[in-house]
């Protein structure tokens, strides 16, 4: 009886260490690791996204050029967003660049605003289909399969960060489907970042104001900058833990 | 929904009776005989099934690369000639047409040919 609760209690301790070590490399045997857990940017074929990794954004407003639009631009360009509309309110827009001033001290800023993939987003909360999803890595889409366009999700969402597509499309990119009557928004260019890659805005911007990375690993170079530095999440009196951050505001 | 289940209901109440009376079945040519996914018969009847759930956990899990995939049937039953699942005669459209079911998986996917070989636009 005491060696059964002495074996159990090494092997909770066991896999208590596993745990741990699972964030990092873990040596099981000499030339056998264990898969970078935290650092799983790159995804075996077949296995699904998992919560080790929670993607984000951190976004230097002081390295941002007013005037400057390259990530609107690369957005566009990577996920086929090239319908003309008669109405421009009826334009579909993944990011936008903003303005801001403080009217009392002149203070100007210029950033891009996205959708901030939210912990907690009340996108998902409020569509009655389930067609607002959180994946398990925190990136935040919309099933186009089952959107019935009721535009719930856009009146939910705080940050004005979803559009409706108003019209037929003709020219998508095959590697992002898009279509008449769904709300859809920014992905973090989704297709890309399952292969390994950044999203596009990203890789465009000239200044190098926006950094992709995954929050959850302590030695990513995003984690640490959030961690040694101050930086803000928009609205963050609503508590829905944004995956997008902000510098410099 | 309801209206395309009634409608095609009786398509395939009808479809013996017609048939006989001459209604020429789908003809559909095979552009790359012998090496889809599965045999012939689970094809037809499952074809369907194959691409939501291989969609579902696309899109909800984001596993990539899975055996059923749409840009693959593309790529494998575009005709020849016109590059293209539809249209008279097209892979796609010739079955949904006999059986009126509209495959609307077009209006997103596949519009443009990118990096595949072929479209899903009507020529
Ligand atoms: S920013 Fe808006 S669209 Fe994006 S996850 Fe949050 S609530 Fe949803
Ligand atoms: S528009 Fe689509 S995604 Fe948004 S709440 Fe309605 S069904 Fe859900």
């Amino acid at each position: 009886m005491s060696e059964d609760r002495i074996e159990n209690k090494s092997r909770r301790s066991f896999v208590g260490a596993a745990a741990v070590a699972g964030i990092g490399v873990a040596a099981l045997a000499p030339g056998l690791k264990l898969i970078e857990v935290a650092g799983a940017a790159q995804r075996a074929p077949g296995e699904p996204a998992s919560s080790a990794v929670r993607w984000g954004m951190l976004i230097d407003t002081s390295k941002c050029a007013s005037g400057c639009d390259a990530c609107v631009k690369a957005c566009a360009l990577e996920n086929g967003i090239n319908e003309t509309v008669t109405d421009a309110r009826q334009g579909s827009q993944w990011i936008r660049k903003i303005d801001l001033k403080d009217p009392k001290t002149g203070q100007e800023h210029s950033l891009p605003m996205l959708c901030q993939h939210c912990e907690h987003p009340p996108c998902v909360d409020v569509c009655p289909t389930g067609a607002s999803m959180k994946r398990a890595d925190g990136i935040v889409l919309v099933d186009r399969h089952i959107c019935i366009g009721c535009r719930y999700c856009m009146m939910a969402c705080p940050y004005k960060a979803r559009s409706l597509v108003h019209m037929p499309l003709t020219e998508q990119n095959p590697l992002v489907p898009r279509g008449q009557g769904c709300v859809e928004a920014c992905t973090f260019c989704v297709h890309r970042v399952d292969r390994g890659q950044q999203p596009a805005c990203v890789e465009a911007c000239p200044e190098k104001a926006m950094l992709f990375g995954n929050l959850n690993d302590p030695n990513s170079e995003i984690a640490q900058r959030i961690a040694k530095e101050k930086t803000t999440q928009v609205r963050a009196d609503l508590k829905l833990n944004l995956g997008v951050r902000y510098q410099g505001i | 929904m309801k209206r395309l289940l009634v409608g095609l209901a009786a398509v395939l109440l009808l479809a013996p009776t017609l048939a006989a009376a001459g209604t020429p079945l789908p003809q559909l040519k095979i552009e790359n005989p012998g090496s889809c996914i599965a045999p012939v018969p689970e094809m037809r009847r499952n074809h369907m099934e194959m691409l939501k759930h291989t969609r579902d956990r696309t899109l909800r899990q984001g596993i990539r690369g899975e055996k059923a995939s749409l840009n693959e049937c593309i790529n494998c039953h575009a005709s020849k000639t016109t590059g293209s699942v539809l249209g008279p005669g097209g892979f796609c459209q010739e079955c949904h047409a006999y059986a009126a079911v509209k495959p609307d998986c077009w209006d997103c996917h596949q519009p443009k040919a990118g990096n595949h070989q072929a479209v899903g636009v009507k020529p």
